[in-house]
């Protein structure tokens, strides 16, 4: 669970960067080229997912616990929510994009424009981040818990004759 | 056209690979494969953000099968199949077949969807004025987040959902040991 050789390590230490950011730039421009919130945020979960192989398990738990993404998964989902409500409260329906229709419109074609569009891919790639973190890193971590010496090889031998 | 054909048989040769194989590492490989070609059908057919979805994905999900095939001991399915089962299972797949040649003609033409031909319909009308009701210009971001919010509030509850229910089976200390450290 140490990881692998030096060459992956130092490649993917170089590479888990340009891919971080491909991410962001993923989840930025969403609005604008092809992408979004939910594509940046995989992108974002598989930056962590290599570091995950090359590195070992430990070495990303100690980067990101799995706590701070739990928070940072809830905290993605709740931005979200926050701006259908706002668009309820300031524009009149759930969902309304309130920033278009009234406060800042923007130019087409610019990374300040949509309205409340441009923040909710930033919560949904949060959100997806994070969950899809979560998710490969209690696989990963999944381990037979409970009286291991006796009934492992026991339950494998009933598994490979069915 | 001909290149939609190419791929689809490449998907086709993929898929029966990935369930005839003994090996299940060749078998996660070859489903690997047929979401590549799927990506490629997605690319071909102008919608890059589903094909960047796709493929993405699919790298991950691709890796998670892999590390977990890998870090088994059980890589080989041993066993032979039982008849009854094969026999239902091909009357089920006949059948299907029959439905599906039935449905075939009454399909619209490959690239003319259905909604095109309608001119008040509502997907006609985000693509005529997607830009000035949302001011976003991937027409794709302006439906699913402004459009049909609700279906994204939906898909980000669902994916909640499941990260609660993997954390949750998955953890790696059980609740006793956890609450219990002498345990």
């Amino acid at each position: 669970m140490s990881g692998m050789t030096v060459i992956v390590k130092t490649v993917s230490s170089w590479v888990k960067v340009l891919i971080f950011l491909f991410g962001i730039y993923i989840i930025l421009f969403g609005h604008l080229t092809p992408g979004g919130g939910f594509a940046g945020g995989v992108i974002l979960a598989s930056s962590y997912v290599l570091l995950m192989l090359a590195f070992g398990r430990r070495f990303v738990e100690e980067n990101l616990p799995s706590s701070i993404a739990s928070k940072l998964d809830c905290l993605g989902a709740f931005l979200f929510a926050l701006l259908a409500i706002l668009g309820l409260v300031l524009g009149g329906t759930f969902f309304a994009n309130f920033l278009y229709q009234r406060y800042l419109p923007g130019e087409p074609f610019e990374l300040v424009s949509g309205g409340t569009i441009p923040l909710a891919n930033i919560a949904i790639g949060l959100k997806v981040g994070a969950s899809l973190f979560l998710v490969i890193f209690a696989l990963a971590s999944f381990r037979y818990d409970g009286p291991t010496s006796e009934q492992k090889p026991a339950a494998q031998g009933t598994g490979q004759k069915e | 056209m001909t290149l939609f054909y190419i791929l689809l048989v490449f998907m086709v040769i993929a898929a029966i690979i990935a369930v005839e194989t003994k090996d299940l590492l060749s078998a996660v490989i070859c489903v690997g494969a047929i979401g590549f070609g799927g990506s490629l059908m997605f690319l071909f057919l102008r919608a890059p953000d589903i094909a960047m979805t796709q493929i993405v994905v699919e790298v991950l999900g691709l890796i998670i099968l892999i590390r977990a095939t890998i870090s088994r001991d059980l890589t080989f399915i041993t066993g032979d199949r039982e008849f009854v089962g094969t026999v239902a299972s091909v009357v089920i797949l006949f059948l299907i077949f029959m439905a599906g040649m039935r449905i075939f003609d009454a399909l619209p033409e490959f690239g003319v969807p259905v909604f095109a031909r309608v001119p008040e319909t509502a997907s006609q009308a985000y693509i005529a004025r997607g830009l000035e009701d949302t001011g976003a210009t991937n027409i794709v971001t302006s439906i699913y987040l402004d459009y049909r919010a609700y279906d994204t509030l939906g898909e980000a509850t669902v994916l909640f959902t499941a990260v609660i229910g993997a954390t949750v089976i998955l953890r790696s200390q059980s609740r006793k040991r956890l609450e219990d450290p002498e345990l």
